[in-house]
């Protein structure tokens, strides 16, 4: 660990911290129909696809239409995705020829995309073509983080409103989160991405000469070697940049490389990697504030930023020094850090980020459920690949995705305020609503469904020897993780993976892919549920017997509830996957 | 219900229209007119011809050259279109890992006595594209490159040191040289043969 890595940590914090104050006051202007210094550029737009699509601005939903145009919304929009992945070969932007997609990836890959997970099965430099990246993939990228803030919006306005039948207008709220938040951020982004070297262009694949031509000896599965002699590079080509800024700034994840943010045309510099950092919490930070805000408690919005930050601050020390400290197993490597090397445990990450950035980089990804990477999970010590996992099971609410790390944390906050209650023998309260045995259950049913999914598709796999264990690349107790990790990862709409672990197979993408839309619809609808039943409510004023939700008790105790929801959960799966390999490899055990 | 499948649907095409195509095509445009270079790749040419990415890193294995990282991607490592990704994506305990790991320490230290070998020298990227190694990895080698090319160890010292950048802004990243340039600018300078 470095001075210099610190800094830059802090640093990234504290930009973080002071963006959550103008990005919050942005987003309550915009959903609340304000006035904003974009609306003379973007009104007529908006009015123009009202009229388009027929959708009436000034009328309210109640929670269950709200619901239904969201699940109808995702349904189309999914089917249009798996059409064009099938098609990709008759339609243009094609350069590479590259044929159509296999039904059950071309499935994963629906499903994935449209629940913010970007969890992927496939190699998209020789799978995907241009447009079935941009109309497809990056399209998905922008509509299913407008869904996460659209959601997250109509749950605040569930607890600020008061004894109202209705919680807003889907479509409204859907494309006001397009135009007004994401649409002109990442046009400004894109831009500057693309400085710094991140490609964009729709030209075919370059091939260039190598200075060094190499001659490889390869024995195949026949027993047979061959020698051939390489000369030359294929390097891919593609509209990256654009892609890349709605796949930081929606916490999407999803690489137009394999590669994904490691990849030198996706991250060219160390510029890129902190602009990428800052933009994966912008929203969700922006939106603890937009809910102080909106409810009239700002304190409150700084409090539950404050179980985020601590949160993040626990997990992003525990990464940068488990990595810092390099692998016990590797004998006659400096692993020191110095003026001339960041050093530590370098498998999986790039030179110019080092360890700190790649720690760091590791943490924000699976805090918010972005999982985007600049290095390999996989190869991470066992302690420091742990955390990414704890922090996807933790339920996305450290900042989280976009909108779903707000949605997702306000349930705990209700089950906090219920444990408080519990304690005291009063009926609970959240700012100012009553919260009765109705939110309690649709609480208890939203954080149930995560372990129940990742639990039971980790059991059945890592028993099945014929469809399960043989995705398994890394044996030992990292084969257990990297199962266990799979399911966390989709269930959570995170999309990072071990990624040596082969998913692209019949049983992994259907049941992943199950996964990510069960891990987003089935936890989302109890909170709708949530949103509908607050805004009925009648407004009790604070009285002595009252728990603040806005004091550092308050913080201390979500951040109780949110560890020990998941340790009690997931703490016997850790044990026996990257807890054991810590203690076997410290014991110099290989596998 | 009917009227928001309605909605689901012309949303769905209208957007698509506005967030698949028509902003991909704006950014498009914009950056082939203010960052052609950048926007396609940073291709080096040389005497009429594409030798390599300046972001894209290359195989060394001639003794003349600066070797870059260990590579997973592909036969030859380096390999952008590599179908499999470019990662090596092996865990800590990984016998496999561990093997690869020492076989190349065996060959370095033949090479250089005595010095301990910076730790990105033996280890794949998670790209496997990695076009950069650090300071130390340069030094390592310098002895035997200034050997092959018939150079002082100074003057290789001296190139080496042009080619190292420092952090962006002075804080950000991590210090590092470029493989291919550096390579490139040491052919222009002595060539190999």
């Amino acid at each position: 660990m470095t001075a210099n890595g610190w800094l830059q940590i802090f640093l990234f914090l504290l930009v973080t911290f002071a963006l959550a104050k103008p990005a919050g006051l942005f987003m309550t202007r915009v959903f609340a129909r304000e006035k904003t210094f974009l609306d003379p550029l973007l009104r007529p737009f908006e009015r123009l696809l009202y009229k388009l699509t027929g959708v009436d601005e000034k009328r309210e939903m109640r929670w269950t239409e709200y619901a239904i145009a969201m699940l109808l919304f995702s349904g189309v929009s999914m089917t249009l995705l798996y059409v064009i992945e099938r098609v990709q070969q008759w339609l243009p932007w094609n350069p590479q020829k590259l044929a159509a997609v296999p039904t059950d990836l071309a499935f994963n890959t629906a499903a994935s995309f449209t629940t913010n997970t970007n969890w992927q099965a496939y190699t998209p430099e020789v799978t995907m073509s241009y447009f079935t990246q941009m109309a497809g993939l990056a399209y998905h990228n922008f509509t299913s983080a407008a869904v996460g803030i659209a959601m997250a919006v109509a749950i605040i306005r569930g607890i600020a409103r008061r004894e109202q039948d209705t919680i807003g207008n889907f479509w409204v709220d859907l494309t006001r989160a397009i135009l007004w938040v994401l649409l002109p951020v990442c046009l400004v982004v894109a831009m500057i991405f693309v400085s710094q070297g991140m490609i964009q262009n729709l030209r075919p694949y370059t091939t260039t000469q190598l200075l060094d031509a190499q001659t490889v000896t390869t024995t195949g599965t026949d027993g047979k070697t061959t020698t051939q002699v390489v000369k030359e590079q294929v390097i891919p080509q593609g509209p990256a940049a654009s892609q890349e800024a709605i796949k930081i700034f929606g916490t999407n994840g999803g690489g137009f490389f394999y590669a994904n943010s490691s990849h030198p045309y996706e991250n060219p510099t160390p510029l890129t990697n902190f602009l990428q950092l800052v933009l994966i919490f912008a929203i969700p930070s922006g939106l603890t504030y937009t809910l102080g805000r909106m409810t009239g408690s700002q304190r409150h919005g700084w409090a539950v930023w404050g179980a985020m930050a601590a949160l993040f601050l626990a997990a992003v020390v525990s990464v940068y020094s488990a990595e810092s400290r390099g692998n016990p197993l590797l004998h006659g490597v400096d692993q020191r850090a110095s003026g001339a090397q960041s050093g530590g445990n370098m498998e999986g990450k790039e030179v110019r980020f080092g360890i700190a950035n790649t720690a760091l980089y590791a943490t924000v990804t699976t805090d918010a459920s972005c999982g985007a990477v600049n290095g390999m999970h996989d190869s991470f010590t066992p302690l420091g690949g742990m955390i990414p996992l704890i922090n996807i099971m933790l339920g996305e609410v450290v900042f989280g995705g976009v909108g779903s790390g707000l949605y997702g944390m306000i349930v705990f906050v209700i089950l906090s305020v219920f444990i408080a209650g519990l304690m005291v023998g009063r009926t609970p309260e959240y700012l100012g609503k009553k919260i009765e045995a109705y939110d309690v259950k649709m609480a208890m049913l939203s954080v149930l469904i995560f372990p129940l999914v990742i639990l039971t598709f980790t059991a059945i796999s890592v028993v099945e020897k014929s469809f399960g264990t043989p995705s398994i690349s890394n044996p030992g107790p990292h084969g257990l993780s990297q199962i266990l990790y799979a399911y966390t990862s989709a269930t959570g709409n995170n999309g990072s993976a071990f990624g040596g672990f082969n998913g692209n197979t019949l049983w992994y993408n259907t049941t992943i892919g199950f996964a990510t839309l069960f891990g987003r619809f089935f936890a989302v609808i109890p909170i709708l549920a949530i949103a509908g039943s607050l805004a009925k409510k009648k407004y009790v004023p604070e009285s002595a017997g009252t728990f603040p939700v806005t004091t550092p008790l308050f913080t201390v105790l979500l951040v109780s509830v949110v560890l020990i929801v998941s340790a009690l959960t997931f703490f016997p799966a850790l044990s026996l996957g990257p807890i054991l390999e810590h203690l076997m490899m410290h014991a110099g055990k290989v596998f | 219900m009917k009227k928001n499948l309605l909605i689901s649907i012309s949303m769905t095409l209208a957007t698509t229209v506005l967030l698949g195509i028509l902003y991909p095509l704006v950014v498009t445009l914009l950056a082939q007119w203010a960052f052609p270079r950048q926007a396609n790749g940073e291709i080096i040419h040389l005497g009429g011809k594409m030798v390599g990415s300046s972001l894209i890193g290359q195989p060394f294995t001639s003794a003349g050259y600066f070797h870059s990282r260990p590579s997973a991607a592909g036969a030859a490592g380096y390999d952008p279109d590599a179908s499999s990704g470019g990662a090596s994506n092996l865990g800590p305990t990984n016998s496999a890992l561990i093997t690869r790991v020492n076989g190349d320490v065996q060959r370095l230290q033949a090479e250089n006595p005595g010095a301990r070998i910076p730790v990105d020298l033996v280890t794949s990227s998670g790209s496997g594209l990695d076009p950069h190694v650090s300071p130390a990895a340069t030094e390592f080698q310098i002895a035997r490159v200034a050997r092959e090319r018939g150079m002082s160890e100074a003057d290789v010292r001296a190139l080496v040191a042009r080619h190292t950048e420092g952090r962006q802004w002075g804080f950000l990243g991590e210090p590092r040289v470029n493989v291919l340039e550096l390579n490139l600018e040491l052919d222009a300078v002595r060539p190999l043969h």
